[in-house]
């Protein structure tokens, strides 16, 4: 209820600034779109069969991006988190790659992948994989050492730990991993698309300014807004399922 | 009970803790002998070093001098014929109380249906029958802890290692589980390593009391306790055992303030 009341309020605070301006000319009206512009572009793409185009472009490169970049950081995170040698051999590289930022890589991907999808999804790959990895690899590690030592005294071997103790006891850290690198691929993905796509929400954005339709601009944001909120609500949903009573 | 062969012996263990495994002395020459079937409790000032004789003989963390040997061969880390209930009670969370409780069956790869009827016997045994699918988070403190003896018994192990217990719970729980405690070794016979605080706990339940010294950790002085074994609290040779043995305890602790 006070959700639905905040939402209608934002768009009653937007509708407001638009009139508002068309009456002070603070700016040209044609920047500004009004609610209605933007549903009624959104309505024009859903029914042209578009927009579902664009979505489906979009999130099947996040998929498969994410997807590949969660395998790698599951199976590496876990191994780097259980050894202590490839955690100090792997670390120092991380450190050093992880504060630039991805998007200074994406020509790069360019250059290497080409314009197609492979580019894409290497590009989502590349900047959710270090995130998740890092998580995974700390969710393994800070195992609480007491589970370790009372399944060692119910008669554990190294692998039950592994498999009995230590992967149950990392899994609420390692599907919170999960959905930050999901999150952050949404996020990306867009950028991936401004540069050298002719498909995705990040292009019809990129149309939006090339062919100066503002409204076309605002309502691919919100679509990327209403996916991710979206998909995040999934993903808790599954998690709450996945990771019963916890303490 | 303390005729029995020797169960656990602790053969000159010392434990320096520090960079140099020297600096901070916890265990000196510790000498001990656990019967079979013996109800062994540890008592002595904070920081004196029990729980690290007890880690040392569950094999979490290794002597810096001496050996411990079980049955005559020596301990090299944790096995489940010595079974450990923490302090914190250490359930895995992610479990049901029957899956932890079968924990160590499932591991030895015990079949099914007998694991059911062996986690039905000890729930039953430590007044958890109706809980059996609930998950940790939703027990209060001392279930948390009856899931725990639950767990290591129903593993069958000949040694119960069991680091203050009850020391996390409130006064009424603590006295109630003693007393289930003791009706249950008064059934299950294990040879049991007792680490506690309290005076009074360890005369209710030992069959011997042995005092530790202040940091670092000797044995000061050890009490065979000859009461019945059903105990009553309020007797007066119960109360002398608590005199007695808290003066000597007493003792101790001044040292730690001096």
């Amino acid at each position: 209820m006070t959700r639905a009341l905040a939402l209608a309020a934002a768009l009653a605070v937007w509708t407001l600034i638009v009139y508002g301006n068309a009456r002070l000319g603070f700016m040209n009206p044609v920047l500004l779109p009004t609610p209605w512009a933007v549903a009624e572009v959104g309505v024009a793409t859903a029914q042209s069969g578009e927009l579902a185009r664009h979505v489906l472009t979009s999130l099947t490169r996040v998929a498969e991006g994410f997807g590949l970049a969660a395998l790698a950081a599951l199976a590496l995170g876990i191994l780097a988190g259980l050894c202590v040698p490839l955690r100090h051999m792997v670390e120092p590289v991380i450190e050093f790659v992880r504060p630039i930022p991805p998007l200074a890589f994406l020509p790069m991907f360019l250059v290497w992948f080409g314009l197609g999808e492979a580019s894409k999804v290497a590009f989502i790959g590349y900047t959710t994989f270090f995130p998740m990895f890092i998580a995974v690899a700390a969710s393994v590690l800070t195992v609480d050492v007491m589970l370790l030592r009372a399944a060692a005294s119910l008669g554990a071997s190294r692998a039950d730990l592994i498999r009995r103790v230590i992967l149950p006891a990392a899994m609420p850290g390692i599907i919170v991993a999960l959905r930050v690198g999901f999150g952050l691929a949404l996020f990306v993905i867009v950028g991936a698309e401004f540069m050298g796509a002719d498909a995705g929400l990040g292009h019809l954005i990129m149309e939006g300014r090339t062919f100066f339709n503002p409204a076309q601009i605002v309502m691919g944001a919100l679509v990327l807004g209403i996916l991710g909120s979206l998909i995040n609500a999934l993903l808790l949903a599954a998690e709450r399922r996945l990771v019963r009573a916890r303490p | 009970m303390t005729s029995g062969p020797t169960k656990i012996h602790v053969q000159r263990v010392s434990k320096a803790f520090g960079a140099d495994g020297r600096s901070a002395p916890a265990l000196v020459d510790v000498e001990l002998e656990v019967a079979e079937r013996e109800f062994l409790c540890i008592l002595g000032p904070s920081g004196c070093g029990k729980s690290t004789l007890l880690n040392i003989v569950a094999g979490f963390i290794q002597p810096t001098s001496g050996a411990v040997l079980v049955d005559g061969a020596p301990v090299r880390g944790p096995g489940a014929e010595r079974g450990v209930v923490f302090q914190e009670y250490v359930l895995f969370p992610w479990l049901t109380v029957a899956g932890n409780v079968e924990f160590g069956l499932v591991l030895k790869g015990v079949a099914a249906a007998e694991r059911r009827r062996t986690v039905a016997r000890y729930l039953e045994l430590v007044g958890l029958g109706a809980h059996a699918e609930k998950f940790p988070v939703q027990l209060s403190g001392g279930m948390k802890q009856r899931v725990a003896i639950a767990r290591a018994l129903a593993n069958n192990p000949a040694i119960i290692l069991m680091d203050e217990p009850f020391g996390a719970l409130d006064a009424q729980t603590r006295e109630v589980l003693q007393e289930e405690l003791s009706r249950i070794q008064r059934v299950e016979h294990k040879t049991i390593l007792f680490i506690t605080h309290s005076i009074r706990e360890a005369v209710y339940l030992a069959d011997r009391v042995l005092v530790m010294t202040s940091a670092p950790g000797r044995i000061k002085q050890v009490f065979p306790i000859k009461l019945p074994e059903v105990r009553d609290r309020f007797a007066p040779e119960f109360t002398e055992y608590e005199s007695a043995i808290t003066r000597t305890v007493k003792e101790e602790v001044a040292k730690v303030h001096e």
